[in-house]
Parts: C-alpha cells; sequence; structure tokens
C-alpha cells in the first residue's frame, strides 16, 4: 500500500506537450480510474509513474519518494499493459513466476507462489500452457496474475479490458474490483470507457487534451461535471448542451423558440448572461401537447429498459430518454419539458461549471427521477 | 494476380526443369565419375551411370590432398565463423534496437556500411592490418614523428582466417528486423518484472529469435567453409591449409596421370559438410527468413 502524489508533472515529447502541470494524489488502497478520449495523454500518464517514461518537469513521488529517477523495478509498481505483452516462449508458469526468478526467489518458493498465484485467477490448470494456445481472457488473468505475484505497492492498469469481448469485460471487471478488495493495493486504472470507469472507480480522473478536467467520486462527476466537456463526456446518451441567454425578468432561457423556465435565483445570479445550458436524456419529460418545447422526433432507440428518442432542436442533435412503454415513433411531434432543477449550466466561453451556492441547484439529479437514472445513463 | 492459362504454366515449368538440369548436371557428373576408374572417367561419351569405385577414389583424394587437416581446419574455421557471427549480430542488433544513444545513428550507419564493403573488396587494406596489427596505429602516429617497434600478425592462426570474416553487418540486419516486430510492451514488461538489459537479451530476445539463429547459422556456415581468397592470403603455413586451397591439389598435375576419377571423389567429401548442415536446418532456415515466430 501507497499514496502517490503528481506534482505539476509535464511531459514533452521532443518539442510537442504532452501533459500540462498535472496534480493529482492518490491515497493508499484507493482505487483510481484515469478517463480521457484517446491521445489525451493517459497512457502516458500511467507510464510516467510506472517509470516507463521519462517525467519532463514536475515530481511523482509514491509513499512519499520521489521515484522521478528511480528505475521500474525499483518504484514497486506492476503494470498490466493492453495487449497483455506476455513472454511468448515462457509457459504460463514462466510468465507469472518470471520476476520471482528475476529477483533469485529459489525455486521451490517459486513454485509455492505461483500456484497460489494462479488459482487466485483460476489458471492452476494452464500452467504449463504457451500464451499461444490461450484464450483472451485467460491470456488477460495470465498477464494480471504477473502483476499480483510481485505483490506491488502499486497496481497499474492501461486499459487490460479493451482487447476483450463485452461479455468478459463485465466478468473481468467484476475480477478486477474483487481482487482490489482483497489485496487493497493502490491502483491506477486508465481507460476510454465510461461504464469500465464509473463502476471501477472510487476515484475518478477525467483528463483531456493534457489537462485533467475534473476528479471525483464517479457519482458526484456524474451530477455535478465540471465543464462541458466532462458533461458530454460521462453519460450515454450524452448530455444535451445548448447555447443561450439567460432572460432575468421572466427567468427563463430560450430554446429554439420556446421559452424554458429556470430557477429565478439562477436567473437572477446569472444576469442575463451567455451560458451553455445542460440537461441529461434522462431528465427530459414528455408533457402534454402545447407545452413545453416541440420536437419531431428523427428516430428512436430501443434499449429495452427504455427508449431513446433523438430529434434536433435549434439545429441540435437531441436526445431523451423515455420509459419503454411510451408510446413514440419516429416521425412524430413530441413536447418535451426540461425540469429547471435538472438543468446544468456552463460559462459560454470557457465551459466550465457555474456553481450556485443556492438550495435548489446542489447535486439535483439525486432527488427527483420519474425516468431511468443508473449513473452512467442507459446505453450501459 | 497473373493468370494461369494451360499454356503459361507448361511455359514456366519447362523453364523450371531446365534450370533444374541446368544445376544438377554438374552434380550427376561429380557423383558419377567420383565413383568410376580412371579408364572409365576417362571415356568419351561420359557414363552418366555411378559405379562401385568412390570408396577408393575417396580414399586417394583424402590421402593426395591431406584432407584430413584440411576437413579440421575448414570445420573449425566454419564453425568460428558461425559461431562469431551469430553472437555478435544478436549483440549489435540488440544494441541498435534497443538503445538509445545520442550516437545511434552513427553507429547504425557504420554497422550499415559494412554490407557494402564485402571483404572481396577491402581485401589489400585488411590483409595489412591483419599482417601488422599495429599498422593502422603506426601510421597515425607516424604523423607525429613518433614510431613504434610492436609487431604482431594474425598470419597462419585461426583468428587471422575468421576475425575479418566476422566483421561484417549480413547478420545484424536479420536480427534487426526481427527484434523490430517485438513489441516494445515485451521489454516494457521484463522490466517493470526487474529484468535489466542484459537479462533480457539472454531471457528473451535469445530464445525468441531462435529459428533466426538457425538460419544465420546455416548461411554462415556454408559463407565460412566456401571462403577461398582470404585463406589464400592468410595461410602460408600448410597445417593452417582449408578445404578450398586444397581442391587445387586435388587436380591432376599437368603432365601425369590424368586422374578425374579421384578428383571428383575429393571434391565430393569437399561438399560434404556443408550440404549436411543445410539439410539439418533447412526446415528453420526457411522459417527464419519468411517468418517470424511470436
Ligand atoms: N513516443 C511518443 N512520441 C511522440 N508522441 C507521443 C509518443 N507517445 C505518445 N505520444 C503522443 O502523446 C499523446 C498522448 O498519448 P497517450 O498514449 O498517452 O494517449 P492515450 O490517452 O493513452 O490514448 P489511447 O486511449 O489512444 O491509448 C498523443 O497525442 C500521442 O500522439
Ligand atoms: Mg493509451
Amino acid at each position: 500500500m501507497a499514496d502517490i502524489q503528481i506534482r505539476a508533472v509535464r511531459k514533452s515529447y521532443g518539442k510537442t506537450p504532452t501533459l500540462h502541470g498535472i496534480d493529482l494524489s492518490f491515497a493508499s488502497g484507493e482505487f483510481v480510474v484515469i478517463l480521457g478520449p484517446s491521445g489525451c495523454g493517459k497512457s502516458t500518464l500511467l507510464r510516467m509513474i510506472a517509470g516507463l517514461e521519462d517525467i519532463t518537469a514536475g515530481d511523482i513521488a509514491i509513499d512519499g519518494r520521489v521515484v522521478n529517477k528511480m528505475e521500474p523495478r525499483e518504484r514497486g509498481c506492476a503494470m498490466v499493459f493492453q495487449n497483455y505483452a506476455l513472454y511468448p516462449h515462457m509457459t504460463v508458469a514462466g510468465n507469472i513466476g518470471y520476476a520471482l526468478k528475476v529477483s533469485g526467489v529459489p525455486k521451490a518458493e517459486r513454485e509455492r507462489r505461483i500456484a497460489e498465484t494462479a488459482k487466485i485467477v483460476g489458471l492452476q490448470d494452464y500452467l504449463e500452457r504457451r500464451p499461444a494456445a490461450l484464450s483472451g481472457g485467460q491470456r488477460q488473468r495470465v498477464a494480471m496474475a504477473r502483476a499480483i505475484i510481485r505483490e506491488p505497492k502499486v497496481f497499474l492498469f492501461d486499459e487490460p479490458l479493451s482487447n476483450l469481448d463485452a461479455k468478459l469485460r463485465v466478468t473481468m471487471r467484476a475480477e478486477i474490483r474483487k481482487l482490489h478488495q482483497r489485496l487493497s493495493a493502490t491502483s491506477v486504472f486508465v481507460t476510454h470507457d465510461q461504464v469500465e470507469a464509473m463502476t471501477l472507480a472510487d476515484r475518478l480522473v477525467v483528463m483531456n487534451r493534457g489537462h485533467v478536467e475534473q476528479v471525483g467520486r464517479p457519482l458526484d462527476i456524474y451530477h455535478r461535471p465540471a465543464s462541458t466537456f466532462v458533461a458530454s463526456f460521462i453519460g450515454a446518451p450524452a448530455m444535451n448542451l445548448f447555447k443561450t441567454r439567460t432572460e432575468v425578468e421572466t427567468a427563463t432561457v430560450r430554446l429554439d423558440g420556446a421559452a424554458i423556465p429556470i430557477d429565478p435565483l439562477v436567473a437572477h445570479a446569472l444576469q442575463g448572461r451567455d451560458v451553455i445550458v445542460g440537461i441529461r436524456p434522462e431528465q427530459c419529460r414528455l408533457t402534454r401537447e402545447g407545452h413545453g418545447i416541440p420536437a419531431r422526433i428523427d428516430f428512436v432507440e430501443e434499449l429495452g429498459v427504455g427508449r431513446v428518442i433523438h430529434c434536433e432542436i435549434a439545429g441540435e442533435a437531441f436526445a431523451a430518454a423515455v420509459a419503454e412503454d411510451a408510446e413514440v415513433a419516429a416521425g412524430d411531434t413530441v413536447w418535451l419539458s426540461l425540469p429547471p432543477e435538472q438543468l446544468h449550466y456552463f460559462d459560454a466561453e470557457s465551459g466550465r461549471r457555474i456553481e450556485f451556492p443556492l438550495p435548489g441547484t446542489d447535486i439535483p439529479a439525486a432527488r427527483s427521477s420519474a425516468s431511468i437514472t443508473h449513473p452512467t445513463g442507459v446505453l450501459s | 494476380m497473373i493468370q494461369r492459362t494451360p499454356y503459361a504454366d507448361a511455359f514456366t515449368y519447362a523453364i523450371m526443369m531446365l534450370g533444374f538440369f541446368l544445376l544438377l548436371g554438374p552434380f550427376l557428373v561429380v557423383i558419377a565419375g567420383a565413383s568410376q576408374t580412371m579408364q572409365q572417367v576417362n571415356t568419351v561419351p561420359f557414363s552418366f551411370l555411378p559405379q562401385g569405385e568412390f570408396m577408393k577414389n575417396a580414399s586417394a583424394a583424402w590421402a593426395r590432398a591431406d584432407l584430413r587437416t584440411a576437413m579440421t581446419n575448414s570445420l573449425i574455421m566454419a564453425a568460428l565463423v558461425t559461431a562469431g557471427k551469430v553472437a555478435l549480430s544478436a549483440c549489435t542488433a540488440f544494441a541498435i534496437v534497443f538503445f538509445r544513444t545520442p550516437l545511434k545513428h552513427v553507429f547504425f550507419w557504420s554497422v550499415f556500411i559494412t554490407l557494402m564493403l564485402p571483404l572481396e573488396v577491402r581485401v589489400v587494406p585488411t590483409y595489412a592490418v591483419a599482417a601488422d596489427l599495429f599498422q593502422p596505429v603506426k601510421s597515425v602516429l607516424s604523423l607525429f614523428g613518433l614510431d613504434i617497434k610492436i609487431e604482431w600478425n594474425l598470419l597462419n592462426s585461426y583468428a587471422g582466417l575468421t576475425l575479418p570474416l566476422i566483421a561484417t553487418a549480413t547478420g545484424t540486419f536479420l536480427y534487426r528486423q526481427f527484434f523490430m516486430t517485438l513489441p516494445d510492451e515485451l521489454a516494457e514488461a521484463a522490466r517493470m518484472d526487474g529484468s535489466g538489459s542484459v537479462r533480457f537479451f539472454f531471457d528473451m530476445l535469445l530464445p525468441l529469435s531462435r529459428t533466426n539463429m538457425l538460419a544465420l547459422t546455416t548461411i554462415m556456415f556454408v559463407y565460412g567453409w566456401n571462403q577461398y581468397l582470404w585463406p589464400l592470403l592468410m595461410v602460408t603455413d600448410p597445417s593452417y591449409k582449408t578445404v578450398m586451397m586444397s581442391l587445387r591439389a586435388l587436380l591432376p598435375s599437368d603432365n601425369g596421370i590424368p586422374d578425374w576419377n579421384v578428383t571428383l571423389a575429393g571434391s565430393l567429401i569437399i561438399m560434404a559438410p556443408p550440404v549436411i548442415v543445410v539439410a539439418v536446418l533447412q526446415r528453420w532456415f526457411v522459417r527464419g527468413l519468411v517468418s517470424s515466430e511470436k
């Protein structure tokens, strides 16, 4: 168990800056997930923690010791790679036990620990096989066992599940979580899959283009995204966002000609500013004709637990989740109401969230939920 | 895709068969001739039928050209060239592919350039150095008016026979191509597991490049065995003679008896070791060149 401090860490490849000053701190035993789109620098950050990549500027400390200049083996980290990186010419046992062999653990003890570790991941019957003769899930387990056997202080995972099929991914996710409970080593897990992130994380770090956008518990991030980027990245279907101007007198925002009522206190605080208003598809309601916003349905997505209607409002794609028995079909016009307490406000320029220290605007979604409020949205 | 027609097929097969017989013809002559008596081998027309005289001819050849010494020397030389080459190439390729040094490109190109300068091209300067190892140092020093008196040469030694042949780049590139197909994560995983670079080389790269190594062994053994020009220059002492030099001694003397059967039997003996090596290793030879087993 070890805590990890990342202080003002930068990374440039040659002249190209990739990470622009990352400050993070992971507590001992925490399961942290780093989430972000492809190319945002997640792997780079992870590899810097592992010691596989030089740190251009800043410090990384593990367990209070700055590790910038340390070799990977001295840092006490174990890593699971996306493509597993198993040693193709060694048996499963050889793969799992390689780290022990390198560190000179006597053969008898090594074999005992290999057997033990293999049992944890359910590979005891495959010890003599070569990686080529294993399925994707089994290879994944070998990669995990190889990390576990070293009893590391820190586990690093770089998209370990992305080569698995959907079903296996769910199983392995649960297993990783269980494993974490059992070993309780600090774990840093990189992914671009938000469902994975939401389900695994104690704490979630959302990254974008070499910056940290938001750090927090998954539900907090879901309910209070710190920026339009986070708002549209977390949740599926993505949060609806539209740019508009608030009107103080009527306490409304305009959306495609229709006036949407908002909290008068919010309207007052915003003072007629240009804002980006967001609402999650799950929070939109169908309402009676003549009320709310009219929308012509382009198509309906059937999800089993409900349906998502896709339409276009003010030239922007707009999605709304409705109950499975809602009678909607492509071509229909429906009327949508957007509950004021479910609206999110972002600065029109910076895209940062505008927080209101006002009752009724804190974590609104937790309260009412007539429709589906699964944390990751209905597409999980 | 080339369209296939019966005529084109027949044509290509005809060319292939022609090439095959052109290649095979000399072998048939050697095999048949080596097993005939002197009279038979000199009759016109030449009979391609093997006879039963091979053992007799072979022992005559063995004695005439002192093949025992020559075969031993050639085996030692080919084995040293092969071993040295396989080891050196693996190390060089390892350094070129897996280490990032500021002078990486200098090293790479200095190795690469040796491909364009095979031994035959640089035989005179190489001989000069082999004949006097400190020659380069001396000529640099003489620029400053200095003169040293150390003599050390490689003439008439196994080192002299093999070292210049080992210091070329062919094998290095075979290994380099293979090492570059290995995913970076393999080296990274090994690093995470605590293995240093030397350990990585022995635990990962060597076992993984086994087929490459066998392919290179095949090529280098034949290459070492077939050397003629270099041993001819390096060796004056008969006890360091190699088989390629003995081939000459097997020829009938100008006015002597035309016992070509003995000559042919001798050349058959000399051909045998590389043929055996290729026959044993050809399976890996092909695999090592065309595919990378991962
Ligand atoms: N060795 C390198 N040299 C130059 N640029 C690099 C190198 N490695 C990564 N980059 C760049 O750094 C950026 C971040 O890369 P990184 O691999 O960390 O992305 P990522 O967030 O892990 O993406 P993905 O989800 O696709 O794996 C990318 O724009 C990439 O092009
Ligand atoms: Mg990555």
